[in-house]
């Protein structure tokens, strides 16, 4: 304890010497992008914690191997391509030549076998890759091989996943960190660097332009094409409270807002040289989850009461406010990605007289249903109270308990009875390219209590997931998913509530802002 | 600067502090003959405050009144939720508009009443009962009064919003997780000032007797201790009252507070202070009955503080 | 005087110790921890146990209350289980903006109160009594977010006079610093104000009533003279004790304050720290805070002795 005063008494002394009106560091020069992220960057290691500000992070420091572009079609990035052989159980990738990581030395082949490792670990789409895959080894600085068990079509998919946790490529000396332990430091080969010297948690972060970075000769689309990096600097600044963050916009204390909510919006428009756009058009998924263990959630008939009586509007209206930051989307995968069919939607017709007789008929006895919702998290911070009235009106007995979102969690994971500390229905939401494929959707696997909280257990789902991953060619594909939706609708694991789009907010100094599933820095001006 | 100067110990103040001075005097020695200017000013002010005192009752009386009343007074269900009808402006049907999810925000501020007050008054006697007695102890027993205090700062100074925090995940957001969290936080404000009479009454020639002469300190409480410390106490509990209730307001905005189903004035303003720019009605009416109520139980305490004892407690 | 120091500072390491014990114990049997925060969705209840596990979060209540204690004692407060920066380092980083903004906010709050409540006192009953009177009635009532919103709107907004946000260290510059510092201080400022200029006011009607300010007028000296050199400074006493206590006030109102201006300060470490239950940033924040919080105190009771000779320990 004295050693923290002592260092602070001796650093107010040394800025008290400091001559009045020096002006401001050189650093906040006019080319600074400043940037307001969604919430505070409090980790370094997007493969060891999901969040998505870490995954924003990963996108300037990082690089990856594929990348998916706009209409989610694999594009090579770090890749310069690859060669499959050997009936489809080989898989060859070359490297583009001339990568470099932050700290000088090049990318090695060695560097991306060490790191996709490490990401398969975590990853549910990686391990399904790991499964399939015998041996995975560099065969020389810049080619590494897939020695394959099946024809596994999805590999360069997996490669290019575009959402958390991305497979980003760290050298071989962080990459080979235990996935369950945060790596040091954030040295990467993407275009930006980041700068640990200037990172005050809770306040900012700061990106340099990275002049050895090699972009592909291609135009930016999605996630995939050419980063060319115009901006000599980034800075991401912490504003917790979304009225500020407003006003420092139209200030112009701040460049660059990543979300607001909507109902600010009319400050943003109203103003000249501010402009209004979203940067992912298919919004966020959003989602109510049964617990199917437990009674009265365990008998399907109850949860499909539920999924009648669900009017998204009235979720959708309590979230994003203004309609033309959401849509309804009555499907299993999010729609506008391209597995989305919608089939056995009809059942969602919202029609709660129609719904009550259901829950009658069900094995619902009147026993208190517990809603776990959380006050802190701007987006579901209302829809706890939503499916309370709901589901009061639909005849139950319900207990809204209201927690933080890491008290939430904890008790998310609980596999208990609700007397001891167990739950029936909470809510999130996922950006929609994580839910846009079985590979990587969590609600739509049938695997019980191995599976992702709520443990919903089908194995017709999982025998579904398992022809899809086998599927020939687009429209096989097309069909399993359609086959999914349907067994989703009958078996209601979790019901669909929509998507919001969140709004961004810019000054018009910044020029270049494109879609794409994250804030991107390349290809943009100030 | 005369010699002959004999500066008084200084007065109530130090009812709140831990270490106030021995002498501390009660007794107010008698006015001089020429009538000091203070008497004629607080003879003039103990007037000119009444109509205060007045307002904050009549103020209260008509918050109190509306919580009781709440159901009758043109309130609709205050957690019936209409999302598409949401942020309304006032108007005739919603009297103060809609908030985020299309509740009525009139009703809810009604029906908020009940909270803060109940809040604000629950606090108060906590605090008081629990600060009475740990003085009392702290106070009587010499030996134990150095590390009871010290003990106080240290429980005392964990932030209560780490508190607030810590109950709300320990078991869920409820009105009683606030009411404690703000409680901790306020037991050492009556705790020092009931010390303080304690310590100064302890030595006033006839206490001091009636515990040489083997009074059993029980009875050496109820008969100088409590009377003393009653006037003071009284006061600083509405104030008290009146910090609880803009605390409940504080910790609904951190997130900590009363869950969104119940509605208090807290966590109306907490739900809506993101839009206060654009629909500033959700976060205003809600702001003016707090403050109206906080007002009127100040002002309410400022009366009683007059009317009991000027000298005891005109600082806290 | 020495004597009373070196005692009292002893007596605070059992106080420490009990806050530490309080913390530790709340935050062990708090449910909800890091470790479901970090390993998100994706991640299976394996993965989870061994996040855990690295993290030494699965060793029983003994041991880690053992080993957190063994490392205090060596002035290892722990690192940061998200960022992975030593806590005493996350502290001092966070510590400038809070202690600029309390100063500050204390400075504003004394040179407008003190006269405020002086004068008020010198006329007691008048206009000026009751406009201060209702004015600091009012300080209390209005919550320090709403007063927070209703400045910035104003005078960073409206009238871009100010910076709506933001802190500058001290060592960019005085004037940019205390420009992003005048909005938040004025904001915390605004209750502070009130209590002291009651306390003031109260204090100095009891003073000025004593014999020897009588005497001092009756030997002719000038009214202010008696005001400011007599009367302030045997009024002092209550004044210094309310600022005191109203430190604790200000460790309350700069979370808010700091989060409506966006300072990163210790009030928005600790409630980040606590909504992630990273346990050691929270212990440390805490612990420094008992410490500031006891030593404030202890140096309250020092001015005492200083303010009032008679006054002994």
């Amino acid at each position: 304890m004295p050693l923290i005063t002592r260092r602070t008494a001796l650093a107010v002394t040394a800025a008290a010497a400091m001559p009045i009106g020096r002006p401001a560091l050189a650093q906040s020069g006019a080319r600074t992008l400043r940037f307001v992220p969604q919430s505070d960057l409090a980790a370094l290691d997007p493969i060891w914690t999901t969040g998505y500000v870490v995954r924003n992070h990963g996108y300037m420091v990082f690089d990856t191997l594929y990348a998916l572009d706009s209409a989610f079609r694999v594009r090579p990035q770090m890749a310069a391509g690859h060669e499959v052989t050997n009936d489809g159980r080989t898989c060859t990738i070359t490297l583009r030549a001339g990568l470099r990581f932050h700290d000088g030395t090049p990318v090695l082949a060695r560097d991306c076998v060490a790191s996709i490792r490490r990401w398969a670990a975590r990853d549910g789409f990686g391990q399904t890759l790991m499964a399939h895959t015998d041996e995975l080894s560099a065969l020389d600085d810049r080619r590494l091989r897939f020695m394959l068990k099946a024809p596994f079509p999805l590999l360069t998919q997996a490669l290019g996943k575009l959402s958390s946790p991305v497979p980003f490529m760290m050298p071989e000396r962080l990459a080979t960190t235990d996935v369950n332990q945060q790596i040091r430091e954030a040295v990467g080969s993407g275009p930006f660097r980041f700068l640990p010297n200037e990172w005050r948690q809770g306040a900012s972060a700061a990106y340099a332009r990275f002049d050895a970075y090699l972009p592909r000769d291609e135009k930016p689309d999605g996630m995939a094409g050419g980063k060319h990096v115009n901006v000599p600097r980034v800075e991401w600044r912490t504003i917790a409270d979304p009225s500020t963050a407003m006003s420092a916009l139209r200030t112009g204390e701040v460049d660059w807002l990543e979300t607001t909510t909507p109902d600010l919006l009319p400050l943003a428009s109203g103003q000249k040289g501010v402009t209004v756009s979203t940067l992912d058009p298919l919004g966020t998924y959003m989602l109510l989850r049964f617990n199917s263990l437990l009674p009265p959630f365990d008998d399907v008939a109850v949860r499909r009461a539920v999924l009648r009586a669900v009017n998204q509007e009235d979720y959708l209206a309590a979230m994003a406010g203004d309609a033309a930051y959401y849509r309804e989307c009555k499907a299993f995968f999010p729609c506008g990605t391209p597995l989305s069919t919608g089939a056995g939607g009809e059942v969602m017709d919202g029609r709660l007289d129609a719904a009550r007789e259901m829950l009658k008929a069900s094995s619902y006895d009147g026993r208190k249903v517990v809603v776990i919702a959380s006050a802190d998290q701007p987006l579901l911070a209302p829809v706890g109270e939503v499916t309370a009235d709901l589901l009061r009106k639909l005849g139950m007995q319900v207990d809204l308990v209201t927690t933080d979102w890491g008290t939430l969690l904890a008790r998310r994971a609980s596999q208990k009875p609700v007397a001891e500390g167990g739950w029936n229905i909470f809510h999130t939401f996922a950006v929609a390219p994580e839910f846009m494929s079985p590979a990587s959707h969590l609600g739509l696997r049938g695997t019980g209590r191995a599976g992702w909280a709520g443990w919903f257990s089908d194995p017709t789902m999982e025998a579904l997931r398992t022809d899809w991953f086998a599927a020939e060619d687009d429209a096989a594909e097309r069909r399993i998913a359609a086959a999914m939706e349907r067994e989703a609708f009958a078996q209601a694991p979790y019901v669909p509530l929509g998507q919001v789009r969140q709004p961004t907010v810019y000054r018009d100094v910044v020029r270049g802002i494109f879609p794409a599933s994250a804030p991107l820095f390349w290809n943009l001006d100030k | 600067m005369s010699a002959t100067f004999v500066p008084r110990a200084p007065g109530a103040a130090d009812g709140i502090r831990a270490s106030a001075p021995p002498d501390l005097a009660i007794a107010e020695p008698l006015p001089d003959i020429i009538p000091p200017r203070k008497a004629r000013g607080r003879a003039r002010r103990l007037v000119a405050r009444h109509p205060g005192a007045v307002i904050g009752g009549v103020l209260l009386a008509v918050v109190l009144a509306m919580a009781l009343l709440a159901p009758w007074i043109g309130t609709v269900d205050p957690t019936a939720l209409s999302p598409t009808q949401r942020t309304r402006a006032p108007s005739a049907l919603h009297w103060f508009g809609t908030d985020l999810l299309g509740r009525d925000i009139y009703s809810r501020v009604v029906y908020g009443a009940r909270v803060s007050l109940v809040i604000g008054f629950s606090v108060a006697a906590l605090a008081s009962a629990a600060g009475l007695a740990i003085g009392l102890v702290s106070g009587m027993m010499r030996r134990a009064d150095g590390i009871i205090m010290r003990i106080v700062d240290g429980v005392m100074s964990i932030p209560p919003i780490l508190l607030a925090v810590a109950l709300m995940a320990l078991t869920r957001g409820s009105i009683g997780n606030v009411i404690v969290a703000i409680t901790v936080a306020e037991i050492p404000r009556v705790t020092r000032l009931v010390r303080g009479v304690v310590l100064s009454l302890r030595e006033q020639p006839y206490v001091d007797a009636a515990i040489v002469s083997g009074t059993r300190p029980s009875t050496v409480i109820w008969r100088h201790i409590l009377p003393n410390s009653l006037a003071p106490m009284t006061v600083q509990a509405t104030y008290i009252c009146a910090s609880a209730m803009i605390a409940e307001a504080i910790l609904s905005f951190i997130g900590a507070g009363v869950p969104p189903s119940t509605p208090s004035w807290g966590n109306i303003m907490a739900e809506g202070r993101a839009l206060w720019q654009v629909k500033f009605t959700i976060i205003l009416f809600p702001a003016i009955f707090l403050s109206l109520t906080v007002l009127a139980v100040n002002l309410v305490g400022d009366g009683i503080r007059d009317a009991l004892d000027a000298r005891m407690a005109k600082d806290v | 005087m020495l004597g009373i120091i070196v005692r009292r500072l002893v007596a605070t390491i059992p106080v420490m110790a009990v806050v530490a014990l309080c913390v530790f114990s709340l935050l062990y049997f708090a449910p909800g921890d890091p470790v479901t925060i970090i390993a998100g969705d994706q991640a299976s209840p394996a993965d989870v146990a061994r996040i855990r596990a690295t993290l030494g979060l699965d060793r029983p209540f003994l041991v880690r209350l053992g080993d957190w204690t063994w490392r205090i004692l060596q002035g290892d407060l722990g690192t940061s289980i998200f960022t992975n920066i030593p806590v005493t380092e996350l502290i001092a980083q966070r510590v400038q903006p809070t202690l600029s903004l309390m100063l500050v906010t204390l400075a504003f709050a004394i040179a407008i109160a003190v006269p405020l409540g002086v004068a008020a006192a010198a006329t007691a009953g008048s206009v000026v009594d009751r406009s201060v009177m209702a004015l600091a009635v009012l300080g209390f009532s209005v919550p320090v977010f709403v007063v927070g919103y209703v400045l910035a709107h104003v005078f960073a907004v409206e009238l871009g006079w100010l910076p709506v946000q933001g802190y500058t260290p001290i060592e960019r510059g005085l004037g940019p610093w205390f420009a992003n510092l005048i909005l938040p201080a004025s904001t915390l400022g605004f209750v502070y104000v009130a209590l002291i200029a009651r306390v003031t006011r109260a204090a100095m009607l009891d003073v000025l009533a004593q014999d020897y300010v009588r005497t001092a007028r009756a030997k002719g000296l000038a009214p202010r003279a008696v005001l400011f050199l007599h009367a302030l400074k045997n009024a002092a006493v209550p004044i210094v004790t309310v600022i005191g206590m109203g430190i604790a006030l200000l460790i309350g109102g700069a979370v808010v304050t700091e989060t409506v201006f966006a300072i990163p300060g210790l009030g928005r470490l600790t409630v980040d720290a606590i909504l992630r239950r990273d346990y050691p940033v929270i212990q440390g924040v805490v612990l420094l805070f008992s410490a500031v919080y006891v030593l404030m105190n202890l140096a309250i009771d020092l001015l005492y002795t200083l303010l009032d000779p008679r006054i002994r320990y």
